[in-house]
């Protein structure tokens, strides 16, 4: 180990030196500690922005958002207007997505997580759901438009709107239920097979349940992103000014942020459109709070429990 | 002479300093722990930690896990301070000034005190950017300079031979001991007056350790070294000074061989004999 | 005894089941396959209708004229005009104007959960930022359009009732959390044993995250930041609503300038009758948002794998 002593260089020169290390140091900290507050402030931003949305939205609401406003039928005298036929649009819209998610988002997460052997089919299917998840909406709609309007020739009609929001959302079901089944410990799947179980039983009886509230808490997030959803509905085409509430998956509808929409572009020429349009979004913000608060009391009521 | 020294060391086990050490008088002292006490929220981890060290000599902490000998090393700069809800009394003199002054700044202590960690931690950058981070925060822009202090660190850490080839390429081609030695020399770049090793080798294969530890014994003729093992062998063969650590207490403090071949405590003759630890 | 004699009866009675059983636990896979198999078709069916119908819009109108001339006049009776160009500045103009308030937001706001905050003070701000994710983006649109604008125009008294500016800054605080959570995570996975390599060289946490944590996440940071301006392309309401149609071939983003989604809510929405080139134009500028996307989608992922150092 001769060399290594060679390698000790003998100099003493020195580099550093420690009074311009010291005088550097003070303007140094000081930048550390204003860049601090930069970077809170511009983590504020954001918060505050959020805030004077919400301000002006329920400033412009006040006095226009009542029951007759919820349960009055479109006009398009804005004192008389209200948002039932959106609100029970929105309803039908639910009766669609929600049972639509729920059995083809679950069911392929069974299928990706229990029965597909991890290779190249399996990275398929999860890549073309990773895929779809990025998909513009205004794409589902034209697909929607195109396959369900047109081919399947159901019109602007709930089942076409209801179908093409399914697809919209699914990727959100899918990936949480992935998740959730991908929680549940091996050694419950274990004990069941240890009694004798099949691999459907298993899942049915142990994995499904013990899934059950990471999946819920996916489905409230999906319904509340179809809930919200825009795009793909103006695509398939939903009339502006529609009394008649709808009666079966057949009819055509509108939905709270359809109403939104008409009443913004509009409120150039009519003044209170503008009310009418942010007293919708009250609604809507408040329905979206509401789903989203269940679906965090469900996560954290649930969580870790193994 | 050696009754005698026994009799001296006991009278002063608990506040280690040692009357009977003769080199004690010709080196200085460079850092001083008086009194410390640490708490993690409610865990009392340092319990009235008295320990001096001596300017390059090599110090081994040695001691069960969980003895707060990696706590105790992360207090000498103040890294420990990281971890929340640290609580800290005392005081730690380095070169007579108490590092925990509101005055002292820590990115201040931290070019004085360097520390290399139990596991090899360079960044993902080139070799040269490695060693040359510390010196460019310290505020050295010249290029020529820094491939100065490069090259002057490696060689410091024994491992200029094997990467002046390749300073552009990223650390993380480098085996693990040689990673830790260029930790070492990132260390070096910023010439600290006090090294502090956290397990160093712990990470490392048995020949790696080896360099590492010739290593040690190079530096420490231009350093002073606080090296934290829980490897006895390795104590023995590289430090002058080995304090016991147990249960955050400092149970012994004496010169490497004296603890060795003789200890004073009872727990410490268990523990270098393995029969706990 | 008897108690367990009467299982083993049980279970055997059982068994006489087992042929039905085993036929439902034959079934199940073949019933699940199908249902992962309509995530497929869905793909299948976007990249179908979109090529087929682009198909028929070329045969009207030559992929020269469509990309490199400036003139879009879909409904002219005289002579239509199809060029994307003016749609595809207009996109650019808006994600890009999204992207100079996303990015450096975005960032700094991932920068100060990660390295800054507290965990008390990270724990109550970090929800409070999702839930700008959370707001529907037609709720955005009226924002821009009813409080951002006419804000603007305060300042820029030319600036016009719909523009690109009002709608790009709204979309990219919309774009904010993305940005910020998907750089946070990328930065919290960088070890802490590299930061404490730098600290302990006396580095101030300014210079720990400069030039340590943001070089050995940056592949993460900016997959976040390609993610966002596929985010920003693929947005519809927010553009539709406050950044107006007009089809000029312009890069001033103080006027109104119809984006590629927007056009395809005009046309859908408009009097287009199907069948027209019109009508197929607005496949062909699907198409092209679909590509543009998914390329951006694809590449986020291929850098942040590709280049996640290994520690």
């Amino acid at each position: 180990m001769k060399d290594m002593n060679m390698d000790i260089a003998p100099e003493k020169k020195s580099y550093i030196d420690l009074n311009v290390v010291q005088k550097k140091m003070s303007a140094r900290i000081l930048l550390n500690k204003i860049v601090n507050y930069l970077f809170l402030l511009s983590t504020l931003f954001g918060l505050i922005v959020l805030v004077i949305l919400l301000y002006r939205v329920v400033a412009d609401s006040i006095g226009w958002l009542n029951i007759d406003f919820l349960t009055n039928k479109l006009s398009t005298s804005p004192d008389r207007a209200g948002i039932v036929g959106a609100i029970i649009g929105t309803v039908w819209l639910m009766i669609i997505v929600g049972p639509v998610t729920m059995v083809l988002g679950i069911g392929t997460a069974i299928y990706l997580e229990e029965y597909a052997k991890k290779g190249r089919f399996h990275s398929f299917i999860q890549t073309n759901i990773t895929n779809l998840a990025g998909v513009p909406s205004i794409v589902f709609g034209l697909l929607g438009l195109t396959i369900f309007v047109r081919v399947f020739g159901f019109g602007s009609s709930i089942i076409a709107g209801g179908l093409t929001m399914s697809l919209l959302v699914l990727p959100i079901v899918v990936v949480s239920a992935q998740e959730a089944i991908r929680s549940v410990p091996q050694f419950l799947r274990e004990a069941s097979y240890g009694m004798g179980a099949t691999k459907w039983q298993t899942i049915k009886n142990v994995v499904l349940p013990s899934a059950l509230p990471g999946v819920l808490t996916g489905m409230i997030l999906a319904l509340s992103r179809a809930i919200g959803e825009t795009a793909p509905l103006v695509v398939i085409g939903i009339p502006a000014l529609l009394i008649p509430i709808p009666g079966s998956l057949f009819d055509s509808f509108t939905v709270l942020p359809m109403q939104i929409y008409y009443w913004t572009i509009d409120s150039v020429l009519v003044d209170e459109y503008a009310h009418l349009a942010a007293a919708t979004i009250l609604v809507l913000l408040t329905v979206l709070f509401v789903m989203n608060s269940v679906a965090i009391i469900i996560r954290n009521k649930f969580q870790k429990r193994y | 002479m050696c009754a005698l020294t026994i009799t001296a060391r006991k009278s002063t086990k608990a506040n280690a300093p040692l009357a009977s050490d003769t080199e004690n008088t010709e080196k200085n002292i460079v850092m001083n722990t008086r009194a410390l006490n640490l708490w993690y929220g409610e865990n009392h981890a340092l319990k009235n930690i008295n320990l001096p060290m001596l300017e390059n000599d090599v110090t081994a902490i040695i001691g069960p896990s969980g003895c707060g000998k990696s706590t105790y090393i992360k207090t000498l700069n103040r890294m420990v301070e990281l971890v929340p809800n640290v609580r800290i009394s005392g005081e730690i003199l380095y070169r007579d000034r108490n590092i925990f002054d509101k005055t002292y700044l820590v990115e201040e202590l931290r070019t004085r005190v360097g520390m290399v960690f139990q596991k090899p931690n360079p960044f993902p950058k080139s070799i040269f950017d490695n060693v040359a981070y510390g010196p460019k925060i310290h505020g050295i822009r010249d290029k020529k300079i820094l491939k100065e202090i490069v090259e002057k660190s490696l060689r410091g850490a024994a491992i200029w031979e094997e990467v002046k080839d390749r300073l552009n390429e990223n650390a993380y081609g480098l085996s693990g001991g040689q990673q830790q030695r260029l930790c070492i020399a990132r260390c070096l770049a910023i010439e600290p007056d006090v090294i502090l090793m956290d397990e160093p080798t712990s990470a490392l294969d048995p020949k790696s350790t080896l360099k590492v530890e010739e290593l040690i014994q190079e530096l420490k003729e231009k350093y002073s070294i606080i090296i934290v093992t829980h490897n006895m062998q390795q104590a023995a063969r590289i430090s002058d000074k080995t304090a016991f650590f147990l249960n955050g207490e400092v149970i012994e403090y004496d010169n490497t061989d004296l603890i060795f071949s003789t200890p004073n405590d009872k727990r410490t003759e268990d523990y270098i004999t393995g029969r706990f630890g | 005894m008897s108690k367990t004699v009467g299982v083993k009866d049980l279970i055997q009675k059982k068994d006489k089941l087992s042929k039905m059983k085993s036929g439902v636990e034959k079934s199940i896979p073949v019933f699940l396959f199908c249902l992962a198999s309509i995530s497929v078709l869905t793909t299948v069916g976007i990249v179908s209708t979109l090529v087929y119908e682009t198909f028929l819009f070329f045969k009207d109108v030559s992929l020269i004229e469509f990309f490199t001339t400036t003139e879009l006049k879909p409904l002219s009776p005289v002579e239509p005009k199809f060029s994307i160009l003016p749609l595809l500045t207009g996109t650019v103009m808006t994600s890009l104007v999204a992207m100079l308030v996303a990015i450096p937001i975005g960032l700094t706001t991932a920068v100060f959960l990660s390295e800054y905050a507290s965990p008390a003070v990270r724990k109550v701000l970090k929800p409070l930022i999702e839930v700008l994710a959370g707001i529907p983006t037609i709720v955005y649109g009226f924002f821009a359009f009813t409080f951002v604008t006419p804000l603007l125009r305060e300042f820029i008294p030319a600036l016009g009732a719909t523009n690109a500016l009002s709608p790009g800054i709204v979309m990219g605080i919309m774009i904010i959390p993305l940005v910020a959570s998907l750089s946070e995570d990328a930065m919290n996975s960088v070890p802490n044993a590299m930061r404490e390599g730098a600290m302990a060289l006396g580095a101030t946490k300014l210079e720990v995250t400069l030039r340590v944590v943001i070089p050995a996440a940056i592949s993460g940071i900016i997959a976040s930041f390609v993610l966002g301006i596929s985010r920003a392309i693929g947005e519809t309401m927010i553009v539709t609503i406050a950044s107006g149609s007009s089809k000029n071939f312009t890069f001033d983003i103080t006027q109104s300038m119809q984006t590629m989604t927007a056009y395809i809510v005009e046309v859908t929405s408009g009097d287009a009758a199907s069948g027209t080139t019109a009508y197929y134009s607005l496949y062909a500028v699907a198409f092209t948002l679909f590509v543009f996307t998914l390329l951006m989608n694809m590449f986020a992922r291929y850098i942040s794998r590709k280049y996640r150092e290994a520690y």
